[in-house]
């Protein structure tokens, strides 16, 4: 199956259409096929919107409330970029208004004064380090310990390493999404890099011979 | 050219991304080589950032297709695409 090509379970069983068939035929009143177009971007969009607001609920809310907007907006979709793109930018913007919505009347983030200056970033010093598996992730506190240390990242580092890192789109692709230019996404990502490490590692160290043991 | 520790701190991301120029690259070698700090961080970062890009680190909610199904169900049919 081509990238460009979604197998469809609402119309015949193995069908399979472009993405443009397919936004053709729900704008044509086929909504049944939206499901399909939504389902292979679900994990990327609850992503996006993890990064910003750090609460599955609210992440969850928002996918929900950006499908719905790219429905009603699905006509003026010009298939110049992947719709899973379209989705995953409307995401961004519905989190990031979801987030300043909620500050606006309770305080003003300590994040807002984390800027992009010069400031030197410093990780956990370590003699050594033993690797982790990923076998290992299948031990629920290990899980736990990554996601607490991506939510103690500031949300412009904590996007920024969600998209690169755990997404794994590239340095351009991370650079459009955000706005920001190709640089910025290096010099956030240097930091939130460096920082995850700071938090991450001597936990991880601590408990690195039980998670090698298996 | 000698690279101080702090100095490959700055250059660890780029060096993970294979983004650093040839000359650099080698005198970030050359320190990893002989400084064991450095190599654990960058073997650290490495590790951390091979585990978060597991699919088992961040999961979909339990029941999260199935909601968003029922919620697009519910309220596609009060509206349609503009055409």
């Amino acid at each position: 199956m081509s990238d460009n090509q979604i197998q469809s379970s609402s119309t015949t069983a193995t069908q399979l259409l472009t993405e443009a068939e397919m936004i053709s035929r729900v704008i044509a009143g086929e909504r049944e096929l939206f499901y399909d177009l939504i389902k292979p971007c679900e994990r990327a969009v609850f992503l996006t919107a993890f990064s910003v607001l750090k609460s599955e609920a609210d992440a969850e809310e928002v996918v929900q409330e950006a499908s719905l907007k790219a429905y009603k907006a699905l006509s003026s979709f010009r298939g110049e970029a992947k719709f899973s793109t379209w989705l995953v930018k409307i995401t961004l913007n519905e989190a990031r208004m979801r987030l300043r919505r909620s500050r606006a009347d309770s305080e003003v983030s300590l994040e807002d004064f984390v800027d992009d200056g010069d400031s030197d970033y410093t990780p956990a010093v370590l003699t050594d380090w033993r690797e982790i598996p990923s076998e290992a992730l299948d031990r629920k506190e290990l899980r736990v310990l990554l996601q607490r240390g991506l939510h103690e990242l500031p949300e412009k580092y904590r996007e920024v390493l969600i998209l690169r890192d755990v997404r794994e789109l590239n340095i351009e692709e991370t650079a459009q999404l955000l706005g920001i230019s190709i640089g910025m996404v290096k010099t956030r990502l240097f930091r939130a890099r460096l920082m995850m490490q700071k938090i991450v590692a001597p936990q991880l160290r601590v408990q690195g011979k039980r998670y090698t043991r298996g | 050219m000698v690279l101080d520790c702090k100095h490959v701190w700055r250059e660890i991301s780029n060096y993970i991304d294979g983004d650093l120029d040839p000359s650099v690259r080698a005198s970030v070698e050359e320190h990893l080589a002989h400084c064991r700090h450095c190599a654990a961080i960058l073997d650290s970062t490495h590790n951390i950032l091979y585990l978060i890009a597991d699919e088992r680190t961040f999961t979909l909610p339990v029941g999260f297709s199935e909601r968003l199904h029922a919620r697009l169900e519910s309220e596609l049919e009060k509206s349609e695409p503009a055409s």
